[in-house]
């Protein structure tokens, strides 16, 4: 269509359907209205069987004591609290398998992903063969067959040490650890906001060097920062720093971390499934870098780790990010398994005041909302972290 | 870092003179390139050694392998030093039929012939046709007959009855043939113009895919009962196929979605021109080549819900795990469950081994 012929102007009209636009109002009317009956009557139904089942409708349960006990927990809980509060405790213990999980997935996971580029025929060998295997068996299977593993190990009198200290036997993993107090996290909030202050430090002398080309360190205000800010607070505040050692009293450990066997089944299968997908995703990133750009950077004489940092990984990172987006989500998600080796996450929790309270859609709608919160979460972070690695066109 | 130099295009040096022993010269270029690698090769080869004699030793030499019916003496007496295969000629039936009648048995596995079958020819480029649309229905109905039977002569089996490998192949079969077009629509629905149908398609994958599987079991297995008029029930395994089915049908979407915007505006833009209605337009056009785009994709969802079929362990459902999980509550068997676990996770092995191997095939062959 040219604009040689012009058009009579349309004429105005308020609503002048045309033939598409009303098929399109058909259809649209027509769907919503089958999904609005559709939930209308489900819903109709579910409140005529939860008045016949004598069941309130509401959040109100929430306030009332849980009974229930959670053995394994990060929060403090006591079977007197509330419902609301076995929640709270139900969420931490599904972020700290995630959040710990996630991070050692991710370092598993570009170990075996670099592995299997390596010049070394066996171990790109025994890479893909980690990949091909985990990747191919249900991850229940593999959260079964670790958790039976760790039911087998000796009792506690008996424990394996495979380090002084650290205690592996049917009561879990123990570590010597570090008793955190009030003083002692002070000390840790100072690092972080030492490493915040570095970080505007850092982009302030680059800005300065933008302008006059003279390159300035950066690593004396690290060290200033990062490191000698919270030894003197540590140093000022008197805090002590006593690693603290697992002792075997009786038929128990005293002292000490201890990781029970259901959290630590669950974080092996997690980490150890979810890295073999995440090899994969970083090897592909890395061989999407186009050679000339490896070429290029031996040309200009660059130190292997320099070129790594400087060249390769940017590039690659840019194909790396999204695919592990999802694999960080699957991981939070694939977390709820913990409830076929009864550690106390939120499904299980959720589950459990179901089927004390009968308050089904409340409690699932809960589940949803942790679920849904903690995915966009992580894609709203990831997303940014993709935003700031992605490629600057000019 | 130094281990990366197998980037395919990374620089190589110019090739060495071919001289000496082809078994050395391997050697030397994949193990023992340098000193670090060398070190590497041999520090690796000797945990792969300890590892496979101490699984040998476990497995094969210290195994026991057949026992008197029912008698776990024998294997107790290696416990800890040898391996009990002796449990699976013992409970094999139990693990992959469940509690299907014992006389019976041949049904479930003709359906587990037949569903191999089904996959096999699925996967010839040459049966890529309408047919094959009539042939999957005709071969679900016959396995629906030869599972529930009451008719031809075969006596009627309740599902309740039914367990192990048929159930987990059901599941994932009837979870991707039903869930499939579920994803079309909604995959359809979602590039919509019309508003109305857009945002119930974006409502419709994101709440799915927000939460994670077990929690929609739940809610098939417990909320169901409330949400359907007073009397009125389903049986656990049906409910908990419709919620598998909802599941796969918002992940096919996704993966469908990005075969439709692969396709070219201009194929739109022609059938368009052809005067080609909205559904005709679709199926004779777009559908067709957005899904040979998506192949390899779909097929690895197939294996992500292969494999996530066992969760409804979970809500006691008999599939494959969980009458690998229940022949071991067995006391006299108790203490060998690693053994049936590993039988298991080899039968799953092979099932989405040989899936990845024909969707990397397909990836390979493609465009070549």
């Amino acid at each position: 269509m040219t604009a040689d012929h012009p058009r009579p102007p349309p004429r105005r009209r308020f609503f002048a359907p045309g033939r598409n636009e009303l098929m399109g109002l058909f259809w649209q009317l027509l769907v919503v209205g089958i999904a609005v009956g559709v939930i209308a009557f489900l819903w109709s139904n579910t409140v005529t069987n939860l008045s016949a089942r004598r069941i309130t409708t509401g959040f109100a349960f929430l306030g009332r004591e849980a009974g229930m006990p959670i053995a394994d927990s990060l929060l403090a809980y006591s079977p007197r609290d509330t419902y609301f509060w076995a929640f709270v405790v139900g969420v931490g213990n599904t972020l700290r398998v995630a959040v710990i999980g996630i991070v050692l997935a991710t370092i598993l996971g570009t170990v075996i992903g670099i592995s299997r580029l390596s010049a070394n025929w066996l171990l790109s060998r025994l890479a893909a063969v980690y990949v091909e295997t985990l990747r191919d068996i249900p991850l229940l299977l593999q959260l079964l067959f670790w958790y039976v593993l760790m039911q087998a190990l000796p009792a506690a009198r008996a424990a394996w040490r495979p380090v002084e200290g650290v205690f592996l036997s049917n009561r879990g993993l123990i570590l010597p650890a570090i008793p955190l107090g009030p003083l002692q996290l002070s000390v840790l909030a100072t690092a972080l906001l030492g490493f915040a202050a570095f970080y505007l430090v850092r982009r302030q002398l680059i800005v300065q060097q933008l302008r006059d080309g003279k390159p300035r360190p950066a690593w004396p205000f690290a060290l200033g920062l990062i490191v000698a800010l919270p030894a003197m607070v540590s140093v000022l505040l008197g805090v002590s720093w006593t690693i603290e050692w697992p002792q075997l009293r009786g038929f128990n450990f005293v002292g000490g971390l201890t990781l029970a066997p259901e959290y630590f089944a669950l974080l092996i299968a997690l980490v150890t499934y979810t890295a073999a997908f995440i090899a994969e995703i970083v090897r592909s990133g890395i061989q999407s870098v186009p050679r000339g750009q490896w070429d290029a950077a031996n040309a200009l004489g660059m130190r292997r780790s320099f070129m790594l940092r400087q060249i390769i990984l940017p590039q690659a990172l840019r194909v790396i990010v999204p695919p592990m987006t999802s694999q960080y989500l699957n991981l939070t998600k694939n977390s709820s398994l913990a409830v076929a080796i009864g550690y106390q996450d939120v499904v299980s929790i959720a589950n459990t005041t179901l089927n004390q309270t009968g308050q089904a859609i409340e409690a699932i709608a809960l589940i949803m909302a942790v679920f849904l919160t903690i995915s966009l979460s992580i894609s709203f972070f990831m997303n940014w972290y993709n935003a700031r690695i992605a490629l600057v066109e000019r | 870092m130094t281990v990366i130099a197998d980037i395919p295009d990374a620089p190589r040096r110019a090739r060495r003179p071919q001289i000496g022993n082809p078994v050395l010269r391997w050697l030397r270029a994949n193990l023992f390139s340098s000193i670090p690698n060398g070190i590497l090769s041999v520090v690796l080869l000797a945990i792969l050694a300890k590892g496979i004699f101490s699984f040998v030793q476990w497995g094969v030499a210290n195994a026991v392998w057949l026992t008197p019916t029912n008698d776990s003496s024998a294997c107790r007496a290696v416990r800890g030093v040898g391996a009990c295969w002796a449990i699976i000629p013992e409970k094999y039936r139990f693990i992959l039929f469940g509690t299907y009648p014992f006389d019976e048995q041949w049904r479930p596995a003709l359906s587990v012939l037949l569903f191999i079958a089904l996959y096999y020819l699925s996967t010839r480029r040459a049966l890529w046709r309408r047919e094959l649309v009539f042939l999957w229905i005709g071969a679900l109905a016959l396995i629906s007959v030869l599972m529930w039977g009451g008719v031809l002569g075969l006596s009627f089996v309740s599902q309740d009855r039914w367990g192990g490998l048929p159930v987990t192949l059901i599941l994932a079969t009837f979870g991707l043939a039903f869930g499939f077009p579920l994803g079309i629509l909604v995959a359809l629905g979602r590039r919509s113009k019309l508003p109305a149908i857009r945002s119930l398609s974006v409502l419709y994958v994101e709440l799915i895919r927000g939460v994670p599987l077990v929690s929609l079991l739940f809610m098939a297995s417990v909320m169901f009962p409330l949400f359907m008029p007073a009397g009125f029930n389903i049986d656990k395994l049906l409910r908990a196929q419709v919620a598998i089915v909802l599941f796969a049908g918002a992940y096919l979407a996704e993966v469908i979605r990005g075969g439709l915007q692969a396709v070219p505006r201009g194929q739109y833009e022609a059938a368009d021109a052809l005067g080609l209605s909205y559904w005709r337009k679709h199926r004779l056009i777009v559908l067709p080549q957005a899904i040979r785009h998506v192949i390899p994709p779909l097929v690895n969802t197939f294996i992500a819900f292969f494999k996530d079929t066992s969760l409804v362990l979970i809500i006691g459902i008999f599939d494959l795990l969980t009458t690998a999980k229940t022949a071991i509550i067995d006391p006299a068997w108790q203490q060998f469950s690693v053994e049936v676990y590993i039988f298991v996770a080899a039968i799953y092995f092979i099932f989405c081994f040989a899936m990845s191997r024909y969707s990397r095939g397909l990836e390979a062959t493609r465009g070549g």
